[in-house]
Protein backbone atom coordinates (compact mmCIF):
# COMPACT_ATOMS: atom_id res chain seq x y z
CA UNK A 1 0.00 0.00 0.00
CA UNK A 2 2.48 2.31 0.54
CA UNK A 3 5.12 3.69 -1.26
CA UNK A 4 8.48 3.00 0.06
CA UNK A 5 10.48 4.88 -2.91
CA UNK A 6 12.32 7.83 -2.26
CA UNK A 7 10.04 10.83 -1.82
CA UNK A 8 10.85 13.25 -4.94
CA UNK A 9 7.86 14.69 -4.88
CA UNK A 10 8.59 17.14 -1.80
CA UNK A 11 12.14 17.76 -1.42
CA UNK A 12 13.15 17.45 1.79
CA UNK A 13 14.26 20.71 2.39
CA UNK A 14 10.91 22.63 0.92
CA UNK A 15 9.07 19.57 3.38
CA UNK A 16 11.15 20.94 6.52
CA UNK A 17 10.42 24.71 6.09
CA UNK A 18 6.67 23.48 7.09
CA UNK A 19 7.68 21.72 10.26
CA UNK A 20 9.52 24.72 11.26
CA UNK A 21 7.07 26.69 10.95
CA UNK A 22 4.91 24.77 12.73
CA UNK A 23 5.12 25.32 16.69
CA UNK A 24 7.07 22.20 17.89
CA UNK A 25 4.31 22.00 21.01
CA UNK A 26 1.26 21.60 19.00
CA UNK A 27 2.32 18.13 17.53
CA UNK A 28 0.94 15.23 19.23
CA UNK A 29 3.73 13.33 20.59
CA UNK A 30 5.32 16.74 22.61
CA UNK A 31 1.93 17.41 24.17
CA UNK A 32 1.56 13.11 25.33
CA UNK A 33 5.50 14.22 26.97
CA UNK A 34 4.20 17.06 28.50
CA UNK A 35 0.87 15.36 29.53
CA UNK A 36 3.07 12.56 31.05
CA UNK A 37 5.74 14.57 32.90
CA UNK A 38 2.58 16.73 34.20
CA UNK A 39 1.37 13.27 35.28
CA UNK A 40 4.79 12.22 36.81
CA UNK A 41 5.07 14.94 39.09
CA UNK A 42 1.53 14.69 40.20
CA UNK A 43 2.30 10.95 41.03
CA UNK A 44 5.24 12.11 42.92
CA UNK A 45 2.81 14.72 45.30
CA UNK A 46 0.50 11.94 45.24
CA UNK A 47 2.97 9.89 47.52
CA UNK A 48 3.68 12.75 49.37
CA UNK A 49 0.03 13.32 50.03
CA UNK A 50 -0.39 10.13 51.45
CA UNK A 51 2.82 9.97 53.58
CA UNK A 52 1.34 12.95 55.82
CA UNK A 53 -1.77 11.18 55.50
CA UNK A 54 -1.06 8.54 56.90
CA UNK A 55 1.12 9.78 60.10
CA UNK A 56 -2.85 10.48 61.15
CA UNK A 57 -3.38 7.45 61.90
CA UNK A 58 -0.19 6.75 63.45
CA UNK A 59 -0.12 9.69 66.08
CA UNK A 60 -2.27 13.39 66.59
CA UNK A 61 0.95 15.47 67.27
CA UNK A 62 3.20 14.09 64.00
CA UNK A 63 0.36 14.61 61.56
CA UNK A 64 -0.30 18.22 63.11
CA UNK A 65 3.06 19.32 63.10
CA UNK A 66 3.98 18.13 59.57
CA UNK A 67 1.06 19.89 58.29
CA UNK A 68 1.52 22.75 60.10
CA UNK A 69 5.16 22.71 58.15
CA UNK A 70 3.02 22.28 54.75
CA UNK A 71 0.85 24.97 55.36
CA UNK A 72 3.39 27.76 56.65
CA UNK A 73 6.52 27.24 54.68
CA UNK A 74 7.38 29.67 52.35
CA UNK A 75 8.84 27.24 49.84
CA UNK A 76 5.76 24.75 50.19
CA UNK A 77 3.51 27.85 49.87
CA UNK A 78 4.41 30.21 47.45
CA UNK A 79 6.53 27.67 44.99
CA UNK A 80 5.39 24.07 45.89
CA UNK A 81 1.82 24.62 45.71
CA UNK A 82 1.16 27.13 42.51
CA UNK A 83 3.38 24.10 40.75
CA UNK A 84 1.33 21.57 41.82
CA UNK A 85 -2.10 23.65 40.79
CA UNK A 86 -0.44 24.30 37.23
CA UNK A 87 0.28 20.77 36.76
CA UNK A 88 -3.47 19.78 37.55
CA UNK A 89 -4.50 22.42 35.57
CA UNK A 90 -1.57 21.88 32.64
CA UNK A 91 -3.11 18.01 33.33
CA UNK A 92 -6.78 17.62 32.64
CA UNK A 93 -7.01 20.82 30.11
CA UNK A 94 -4.39 18.87 28.01
CA UNK A 95 -5.96 15.70 28.31
CA UNK A 96 -9.16 17.95 27.19
CA UNK A 97 -7.50 18.74 24.39
CA UNK A 98 -6.10 15.42 23.09
CA UNK A 99 -9.74 13.93 23.48
CA UNK A 100 -10.87 16.29 21.31
CA UNK A 101 -8.32 16.07 18.60
CA UNK A 102 -8.76 12.28 19.13
CA UNK A 103 -12.28 12.03 18.78
CA UNK A 104 -11.97 14.67 15.55
CA UNK A 105 -9.62 12.16 13.96
CA UNK A 106 -13.09 9.26 13.67
CA UNK A 107 -15.81 11.21 12.92
CA UNK A 108 -17.86 8.36 12.03
CA UNK A 109 -17.90 5.98 14.19
CA UNK A 110 -18.27 2.23 14.26
CA UNK A 111 -21.69 0.65 14.38
CA UNK A 112 -20.23 -2.49 15.48
CA UNK A 113 -17.22 -2.12 18.55
CA UNK A 114 -14.94 -4.66 20.04
CA UNK A 115 -12.97 -3.19 22.41
CA UNK A 116 -11.23 -6.22 23.38
CA UNK A 117 -7.97 -5.68 21.87
CA UNK A 118 -6.95 -3.08 25.02
CA UNK A 119 -7.56 -2.61 28.55
CA UNK A 120 -10.69 -0.74 29.74
CA UNK A 121 -8.16 1.96 31.54
CA UNK A 122 -6.64 2.87 28.95
CA UNK A 123 -9.63 3.56 26.81
CA UNK A 124 -11.61 5.14 29.22
CA UNK A 125 -9.06 7.69 30.56
CA UNK A 126 -10.84 10.39 30.12
CA UNK A 127 -14.01 9.04 32.31
CA UNK A 128 -11.63 8.24 35.22
CA UNK A 129 -10.23 11.73 34.94
CA UNK A 130 -13.79 13.83 34.88
CA UNK A 131 -14.14 11.59 38.17
CA UNK A 132 -11.09 12.57 39.67
CA UNK A 133 -11.53 16.17 38.40
CA UNK A 134 -15.14 15.97 40.35
CA UNK A 135 -13.16 14.90 42.92
CA UNK A 136 -10.81 17.30 43.27
CA UNK A 137 -13.51 19.94 43.30
CA UNK A 138 -15.06 18.43 46.71
CA UNK A 139 -11.39 18.49 47.68
CA UNK A 140 -10.98 22.32 47.18
CA UNK A 141 -14.21 23.20 48.84
CA UNK A 142 -13.66 20.94 51.93
CA UNK A 143 -10.16 21.49 52.55
CA UNK A 144 -8.07 24.21 50.32
CA UNK A 145 -11.05 27.00 49.93
CA UNK A 146 -11.21 26.98 54.13
CA UNK A 147 -7.36 26.53 54.47
CA UNK A 148 -6.38 29.60 51.99
CA UNK A 149 -9.55 31.75 54.04
CA UNK A 150 -8.34 31.02 57.76
CA UNK A 151 -4.93 31.84 56.74
CA UNK A 152 -5.09 34.55 53.96
CA UNK A 153 -8.84 36.13 53.93
CA UNK A 154 -10.11 35.90 57.48
CA UNK A 155 -5.91 36.25 58.93
CA UNK A 156 -6.73 34.17 61.58
CA UNK A 157 -3.88 33.16 64.38
CA UNK A 158 -1.62 30.19 63.81
CA UNK A 159 -2.58 27.56 65.45
CA UNK A 160 -0.31 24.52 65.31
CA UNK A 161 -2.68 22.24 66.44
CA UNK A 162 -5.92 22.50 64.15
CA UNK A 163 -4.96 20.26 61.54
CA UNK A 164 -5.60 16.70 62.95
CA UNK A 165 -9.30 18.03 64.37
CA UNK A 166 -9.93 19.76 61.37
CA UNK A 167 -9.31 15.98 59.63
CA UNK A 168 -11.01 13.77 61.53
CA UNK A 169 -14.30 15.87 61.44
CA UNK A 170 -14.19 15.63 57.86
CA UNK A 171 -14.75 12.05 56.99
CA UNK A 172 -17.50 12.04 60.04
CA UNK A 173 -20.12 12.08 57.22
CA UNK A 174 -20.66 9.06 55.69
CA UNK A 175 -21.76 10.38 51.76
CA UNK A 176 -18.33 12.38 51.54
CA UNK A 177 -16.31 8.61 52.37
CA UNK A 178 -18.31 7.01 49.73
CA UNK A 179 -17.54 9.85 47.44
CA UNK A 180 -13.81 9.74 48.67
CA UNK A 181 -13.60 5.36 48.44
CA UNK A 182 -15.09 6.12 44.81
CA UNK A 183 -12.70 8.75 43.83
CA UNK A 184 -10.06 6.94 44.72
CA UNK A 185 -10.89 3.81 42.65
CA UNK A 186 -10.87 5.62 39.60
CA UNK A 187 -7.58 7.02 40.39
CA UNK A 188 -6.65 3.68 40.71
CA UNK A 189 -7.55 2.72 37.71
CA UNK A 190 -6.69 5.92 36.08
CA UNK A 191 -2.89 4.91 37.37
CA UNK A 192 -2.90 1.64 36.23
CA UNK A 193 -3.03 2.40 32.39
CA UNK A 194 -1.64 6.16 32.85
CA UNK A 195 1.78 5.28 34.97
CA UNK A 196 3.42 2.76 32.91
CA UNK A 197 1.87 4.64 29.52
CA UNK A 198 3.84 7.93 30.86
CA UNK A 199 7.24 6.24 30.61
CA UNK A 200 6.53 4.76 27.20
CA UNK A 201 5.01 8.49 26.43
CA UNK A 202 8.54 9.81 27.08
CA UNK A 203 9.72 7.22 24.95
CA UNK A 204 11.36 4.86 27.96
CA UNK A 205 10.42 1.42 26.79
CA UNK A 206 13.60 -1.25 27.36
CA UNK A 207 14.12 -4.32 29.56
CA UNK A 208 13.70 -2.10 32.55
CA UNK A 209 10.06 -2.18 31.51
CA UNK A 210 8.52 -5.15 33.09
CA UNK A 211 10.09 -4.39 35.99
CA UNK A 212 8.80 -0.61 36.03
CA UNK A 213 5.37 -2.05 34.84
CA UNK A 214 5.28 -3.89 38.01
CA UNK A 215 6.07 -1.37 39.95
CA UNK A 216 3.64 0.74 38.54
CA UNK A 217 0.82 -1.79 39.08
CA UNK A 218 1.95 -1.62 42.88
CA UNK A 219 1.99 2.07 43.34
CA UNK A 220 -1.65 2.38 41.31
CA UNK A 221 -2.84 -0.43 43.50
CA UNK A 222 -1.37 0.68 47.16
CA UNK A 223 -1.59 4.19 47.29
CA UNK A 224 -5.07 5.17 46.38
CA UNK A 225 -5.93 1.69 48.47
CA UNK A 226 -4.01 3.97 50.99
CA UNK A 227 -6.27 6.95 50.84
CA UNK A 228 -8.92 4.83 51.02
CA UNK A 229 -8.02 2.53 54.34
CA UNK A 230 -7.11 6.35 55.96
CA UNK A 231 -10.65 7.70 55.40
CA UNK A 232 -12.27 4.47 56.45
CA UNK A 233 -10.69 4.44 59.97
CA UNK A 234 -11.49 7.73 60.77
CA UNK A 235 -14.67 7.07 59.94
CA UNK A 236 -15.08 4.13 62.01
CA UNK A 237 -12.98 5.67 65.00
CA UNK A 238 -14.97 8.21 65.47
CA UNK B 1 -22.70 -22.86 6.15
CA UNK B 2 -25.26 -19.95 6.26
CA UNK B 3 -24.59 -16.68 7.42
CA UNK B 4 -26.54 -12.77 7.49
CA UNK B 5 -24.06 -10.13 6.73
CA UNK B 6 -24.08 -6.46 7.78
CA UNK B 7 -21.98 -4.99 4.91
CA UNK B 8 -21.63 -1.07 4.44
CA UNK B 9 -22.52 0.29 1.18
CA UNK B 10 -21.86 3.61 0.45
CA UNK B 11 -22.01 4.71 -3.35
CA UNK B 12 -18.90 7.54 -3.37
CA UNK B 13 -17.35 10.02 -1.02
CA UNK B 14 -20.28 12.14 -0.72
CA UNK B 15 -23.39 9.67 0.15
CA UNK B 16 -23.93 9.14 3.22
CA UNK B 17 -23.98 4.96 3.08
CA UNK B 18 -25.87 2.52 5.53
CA UNK B 19 -25.07 -0.89 6.88
CA UNK B 20 -27.13 -2.90 3.87
CA UNK B 21 -28.42 -6.73 4.92
CA UNK B 22 -27.66 -9.90 2.90
CA UNK B 23 -27.69 -13.77 3.66
CA UNK B 24 -25.57 -15.62 2.08
CA UNK B 25 -26.15 -19.84 1.75
CA UNK B 26 -23.42 -22.60 1.97
CA UNK B 27 -20.36 -20.84 2.61
CA UNK B 28 -17.37 -23.46 2.85
CA UNK B 29 -15.66 -23.75 5.95
CA UNK B 30 -12.28 -23.59 3.58
CA UNK B 31 -13.09 -20.43 1.61
CA UNK B 32 -11.18 -17.39 2.72
CA UNK B 33 -12.86 -13.98 3.75
CA UNK B 34 -12.58 -12.34 0.68
CA UNK B 35 -13.50 -15.62 -1.00
CA UNK B 36 -16.97 -15.60 0.56
CA UNK B 37 -17.11 -11.71 -0.19
CA UNK B 38 -16.20 -12.72 -4.25
CA UNK B 39 -19.30 -15.60 -3.83
CA UNK B 40 -21.63 -12.82 -2.66
CA UNK B 41 -20.57 -10.84 -5.83
CA UNK B 42 -21.30 -13.45 -8.19
CA UNK B 43 -24.86 -13.42 -6.69
CA UNK B 44 -25.11 -9.54 -6.72
CA UNK B 45 -24.72 -9.48 -10.34
CA UNK B 46 -26.37 -12.46 -11.28
CA UNK B 47 -29.37 -10.52 -9.89
CA UNK B 48 -28.56 -7.54 -11.43
CA UNK B 49 -27.33 -5.77 -8.53
CA UNK B 50 -23.72 -3.81 -8.02
CA UNK B 51 -21.51 -5.62 -6.25
CA UNK B 52 -19.68 -5.01 -3.37
CA UNK B 53 -16.23 -3.00 -3.75
CA UNK B 54 -13.68 -3.87 -1.86
CA UNK B 55 -9.96 -3.41 -1.59
CA UNK B 56 -7.45 -6.76 -1.96
CA UNK B 57 -4.38 -7.79 -4.44
CA UNK B 58 -2.19 -10.70 -3.11
CA UNK B 59 -4.63 -12.45 -0.79
CA UNK B 60 -1.24 -14.25 0.65
CA UNK B 61 -0.88 -11.38 3.31
CA UNK B 62 1.62 -9.14 1.94
CA UNK B 63 0.86 -6.30 0.12
CA UNK B 64 -1.59 -4.61 2.79
CA UNK B 65 -4.28 -4.11 0.16
CA UNK B 66 -7.29 -6.00 2.26
CA UNK B 67 -8.74 -3.79 4.91
CA UNK B 68 -12.65 -4.73 6.48
CA UNK B 69 -13.75 -4.22 10.10
CA UNK B 70 -14.76 -7.73 10.46
CA UNK B 71 -17.24 -7.60 13.80
CA UNK B 72 -15.58 -4.61 15.45
CA UNK B 73 -11.76 -5.74 14.37
CA UNK B 74 -9.52 -4.91 11.48
CA UNK B 75 -9.04 -8.38 10.05
CA UNK B 76 -11.35 -9.93 12.00
CA UNK B 77 -11.70 -11.50 15.11
CA UNK B 78 -7.88 -13.55 15.02
CA UNK B 79 -4.41 -11.41 15.69
CA UNK B 80 -1.72 -11.40 13.04
CA UNK B 81 -3.01 -11.66 10.26
CA UNK B 82 -4.90 -9.89 7.09
CA UNK B 83 -8.15 -10.22 5.91
CA UNK B 84 -7.39 -12.84 3.26
CA UNK B 85 -5.99 -15.01 5.53
CA UNK B 86 -9.32 -14.55 7.81
CA UNK B 87 -10.98 -18.12 7.18
CA UNK B 88 -14.62 -18.57 6.99
CA UNK B 89 -14.13 -21.51 9.87
CA UNK B 90 -13.24 -19.24 12.18
CA UNK B 91 -17.27 -18.41 12.54
CA UNK B 92 -20.24 -20.47 12.92
CA UNK B 93 -23.26 -21.30 11.11
CA UNK B 94 -25.50 -18.78 11.74
CA UNK B 95 -23.36 -16.14 12.36
CA UNK B 96 -24.33 -12.91 12.08
CA UNK B 97 -21.37 -10.81 10.38
CA UNK B 98 -20.69 -6.70 10.29
CA UNK B 99 -18.48 -5.76 7.89
CA UNK B 100 -17.34 -2.05 7.57
CA UNK B 101 -14.74 0.14 6.03
CA UNK B 102 -11.65 1.49 8.42
CA UNK B 103 -12.94 4.36 10.00
CA UNK B 104 -10.84 7.22 10.06
CA UNK B 105 -10.72 10.83 8.96
CA UNK B 106 -7.08 10.28 7.80
CA UNK B 107 -8.75 7.27 5.38
CA UNK B 108 -12.08 8.98 3.58
CA UNK B 109 -14.19 6.39 2.00
CA UNK B 110 -14.13 5.96 -1.65
CA UNK B 111 -16.51 3.74 -2.10
CA UNK B 112 -18.26 0.60 -0.10
CA UNK B 113 -15.51 -1.11 2.01
CA UNK B 114 -12.59 0.75 -0.06
CA UNK B 115 -10.77 3.89 1.63
CA UNK B 116 -8.73 6.18 0.76
CA UNK B 117 -5.27 5.43 2.51
CA UNK B 118 -3.30 7.75 0.38
CA UNK B 119 -2.57 9.86 3.69
CA UNK B 120 0.14 7.18 5.02
CA UNK B 121 1.58 7.47 1.25
CA UNK B 122 2.08 11.15 2.33
CA UNK B 123 3.81 10.52 5.17
CA UNK B 124 6.11 8.45 3.67
CA UNK B 125 6.95 11.18 1.29
CA UNK B 126 7.92 13.57 3.99
CA UNK B 127 10.74 11.69 4.80
CA UNK B 128 10.41 7.57 4.96
CA UNK B 129 13.04 7.21 2.70
CA UNK B 130 16.90 7.46 2.81
CA UNK B 131 18.48 9.87 -0.12
CA UNK B 132 21.22 7.75 -2.09
CA UNK B 133 22.60 8.78 -5.48
CA UNK B 134 22.10 5.15 -7.52
CA UNK B 135 23.75 6.77 -10.40
CA UNK B 136 25.57 3.58 -10.76
CA UNK B 137 28.67 4.32 -8.20
CA UNK B 138 26.50 3.07 -4.51
CA UNK B 139 28.32 2.27 -2.14
CA UNK B 140 28.33 -1.96 -1.31
CA UNK B 141 25.17 -2.41 0.96
CA UNK B 142 27.93 -4.61 3.67
CA UNK B 143 30.59 -2.26 3.41
CA UNK B 144 28.69 -0.62 6.26
CA UNK B 145 28.96 -2.97 8.93
CA UNK B 146 25.68 -3.35 11.14
CA UNK B 147 25.14 -4.65 14.47
CA UNK B 148 22.68 -7.85 13.94
CA UNK B 149 20.62 -7.10 16.95
CA UNK B 150 19.59 -3.83 15.54
CA UNK B 151 19.86 -5.46 12.16
CA UNK B 152 17.16 -7.43 13.30
CA UNK B 153 14.48 -4.67 14.96
CA UNK B 154 15.24 -2.87 11.43
CA UNK B 155 13.85 -5.38 9.54
CA UNK B 156 10.71 -6.38 12.18
CA UNK B 157 10.16 -2.84 11.64
CA UNK B 158 10.27 -3.09 8.00
CA UNK B 159 7.89 -5.85 7.61
CA UNK B 160 4.83 -3.25 8.45
CA UNK B 161 2.68 -3.45 5.18
CA UNK B 162 0.71 -0.21 5.47
CA UNK B 163 -2.28 -1.71 5.77
CA UNK B 164 -3.54 0.78 8.37
CA UNK B 165 -4.93 -1.56 10.47
CA UNK B 166 -3.08 0.41 13.31
CA UNK B 167 -5.31 3.11 12.78
CA UNK B 168 -8.24 1.25 12.00
CA UNK B 169 -8.01 -0.41 15.57
CA UNK B 170 -6.93 2.90 17.59
CA UNK B 171 -9.70 4.02 20.04
CA UNK B 172 -8.21 7.60 18.74
CA UNK B 173 -7.53 6.67 14.88
CA UNK B 174 -3.98 6.90 15.58
CA UNK B 175 -1.40 6.43 12.67
CA UNK B 176 1.68 6.14 15.56
CA UNK B 177 2.30 2.06 15.24
CA UNK B 178 2.48 2.72 11.27
CA UNK B 179 4.65 6.33 11.37
CA UNK B 180 6.71 4.49 14.09
CA UNK B 181 7.82 1.54 12.38
CA UNK B 182 8.64 3.49 9.29
CA UNK B 183 10.90 5.67 11.20
CA UNK B 184 12.79 2.84 13.30
CA UNK B 185 13.58 0.90 10.12
CA UNK B 186 15.65 3.27 9.41
CA UNK B 187 16.69 4.67 12.65
CA UNK B 188 18.24 1.64 13.49
CA UNK B 189 20.81 1.66 10.99
CA UNK B 190 23.67 3.58 10.04
CA UNK B 191 21.89 4.48 6.71
CA UNK B 192 19.12 5.58 8.10
CA UNK B 193 20.84 8.27 10.74
CA UNK B 194 22.34 10.81 8.06
CA UNK B 195 18.35 12.00 7.84
CA UNK B 196 17.08 11.07 11.20
CA UNK B 197 16.39 14.72 12.36
CA UNK B 198 14.49 15.51 9.59
CA UNK B 199 12.52 12.50 9.31
CA UNK B 200 11.67 12.21 12.68
CA UNK B 201 9.79 16.12 12.53
CA UNK B 202 8.61 16.01 9.33
CA UNK B 203 6.77 12.33 9.36
CA UNK B 204 4.85 13.71 12.61
CA UNK B 205 4.07 17.20 11.14
CA UNK B 206 2.60 15.17 8.24
CA UNK B 207 1.08 12.40 10.31
CA UNK B 208 -0.33 15.20 12.31
CA UNK B 209 -1.97 17.46 9.06
CA UNK B 210 -3.28 14.46 7.66
CA UNK B 211 -5.89 13.99 11.20
CA UNK B 212 -4.79 11.29 12.72
CA UNK B 213 -5.49 11.08 16.30
CA UNK B 214 -2.68 10.91 19.72
CA UNK B 215 -1.11 7.91 21.17
CA UNK B 216 -3.00 6.79 24.57
CA UNK B 217 -0.77 3.63 24.33
CA UNK B 218 -3.10 1.60 24.78
CA UNK B 219 -1.65 -1.36 22.85
CA UNK B 220 -4.91 -2.33 20.63
CA UNK B 221 -2.96 -1.22 17.39
CA UNK B 222 -0.24 -3.88 17.97
CA UNK B 223 -2.75 -6.30 19.19
CA UNK B 224 -4.43 -6.19 15.36
CA UNK B 225 -1.31 -5.72 13.61
CA UNK B 226 -1.00 -8.45 11.17
CA UNK B 227 2.86 -8.15 11.20
CA UNK B 228 2.73 -8.02 15.23
CA UNK B 229 4.57 -4.55 14.86
CA UNK B 230 5.75 -4.02 18.56
CA UNK B 231 4.81 -1.29 20.86
CA UNK B 232 8.32 -0.16 21.63
CA UNK B 233 8.65 1.17 18.28
CA UNK B 234 6.30 3.52 19.34
CA UNK B 235 8.75 4.80 22.22
CA UNK B 236 11.67 4.85 19.62
CA UNK B 237 9.00 7.48 17.42
CA UNK B 238 8.90 9.41 20.43
CA UNK B 239 12.55 9.30 21.49
CA UNK B 240 13.31 10.76 17.94
CA UNK B 241 10.71 13.19 17.43
CA UNK B 242 11.74 14.64 20.84
CA UNK B 243 15.22 14.42 20.60
CA UNK B 244 15.39 15.54 16.97
CA UNK B 245 13.24 18.24 18.58
CA UNK B 246 16.35 19.97 20.23
CA UNK B 247 18.19 19.99 17.45
C1 LIG C 1 -7.86 16.31 37.19
C2 LIG C 1 -8.51 15.41 36.53
C3 LIG C 1 -7.83 14.55 35.50
C4 LIG C 1 -8.23 14.42 34.21
C5 LIG C 1 -9.46 15.06 33.56
C6 LIG C 1 -7.30 13.51 33.58
C7 LIG C 1 -7.40 13.12 32.27
C8 LIG C 1 -6.48 12.33 31.63
C9 LIG C 1 -6.60 11.88 30.27
C10 LIG C 1 -7.76 12.19 29.33
C11 LIG C 1 -5.51 11.13 30.01
C12 LIG C 1 -5.21 10.41 28.71
C13 LIG C 1 -4.45 11.25 27.74
C14 LIG C 1 -4.15 10.45 26.51
O1 LIG C 1 -3.30 9.59 26.56
O2 LIG C 1 -4.81 10.65 25.49
C15 LIG C 1 -4.68 11.11 31.18
C16 LIG C 1 -3.47 10.48 31.29
C17 LIG C 1 -2.79 10.32 32.47
N1 LIG C 1 -3.15 10.81 33.71
FE1 LIG C 1 -4.72 11.96 34.10
N2 LIG C 1 -6.35 13.12 34.48
C18 LIG C 1 -6.63 13.73 35.68
C19 LIG C 1 -5.92 13.60 36.86
C20 LIG C 1 -4.79 12.82 37.04
C21 LIG C 1 -4.07 12.67 38.28
C22 LIG C 1 -4.44 13.33 39.62
C23 LIG C 1 -3.02 11.84 38.01
C24 LIG C 1 -1.92 11.31 38.88
C25 LIG C 1 -1.82 11.40 40.15
C26 LIG C 1 -3.07 11.48 36.61
C27 LIG C 1 -2.19 10.68 35.96
C28 LIG C 1 -2.19 10.39 34.62
C29 LIG C 1 -1.19 9.62 33.94
C30 LIG C 1 0.03 8.98 34.57
C31 LIG C 1 -1.55 9.60 32.58
C32 LIG C 1 -0.82 8.90 31.45
C33 LIG C 1 0.05 9.87 30.70
C34 LIG C 1 0.58 9.24 29.44
O3 LIG C 1 -0.05 8.36 28.86
O4 LIG C 1 1.67 9.63 29.04
N3 LIG C 1 -4.18 12.09 36.04
N4 LIG C 1 -5.31 11.85 32.17
S1 LIG D 1 1.99 -1.16 11.78
FE1 LIG D 1 0.94 -3.12 11.40
S2 LIG D 1 -1.24 -2.58 11.38
FE2 LIG D 1 -0.11 -0.65 11.11
S3 LIG D 1 0.08 -0.36 8.90
FE3 LIG D 1 1.94 -1.48 9.54
S4 LIG D 1 1.42 -3.65 9.26
FE4 LIG D 1 -0.53 -2.54 9.22
S1 LIG E 1 -4.81 -8.90 -0.23
FE1 LIG E 1 -2.67 -8.47 0.10
S2 LIG E 1 -2.54 -8.57 2.26
FE2 LIG E 1 -4.58 -9.19 1.93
Amino acid sequence: MCDTSSGTTFGPAQKNEISKNMSWFSTTIARKFAMALSALFLIFFLLQHLTINMLSVFSEEAFNEASHFMGTNPIVQFLLQPVLIFAVVFHFVMGFVLEAKNRAARPIKYAKKDGSNASWMSQNMLISGLVILAFLALHFIDFWIPEMSYKYVQFLPEDADRYYGELVHKFENPLRVGAYVIAFVLLALHLLHGFQSAFQSVGFNNKFTPAIKKFCTAYAVIVPAGFILIAIYHFINH
Amino acid sequence: MDLKLKIWRQQNANDKGKLVDYDIKNVSPDMSFLEMLDVLNNELIEKGETPVSFDHDCREGICGSCSLQINGKPHGPDGAITTCQLHMRRFKDGDTIHIEPFRAKAFPVIKDLIVDRSSFDRIQHAGGYISVNTSGNTQDANAIPVNKDDADKAFDAATCIGCGACVAACKNASAMLFVSAKVSQYALLPQGRVEATRRAQNMVAQMDDEGFGACTNTGACSAECPKEISLTNIARLNREYLSSSLK
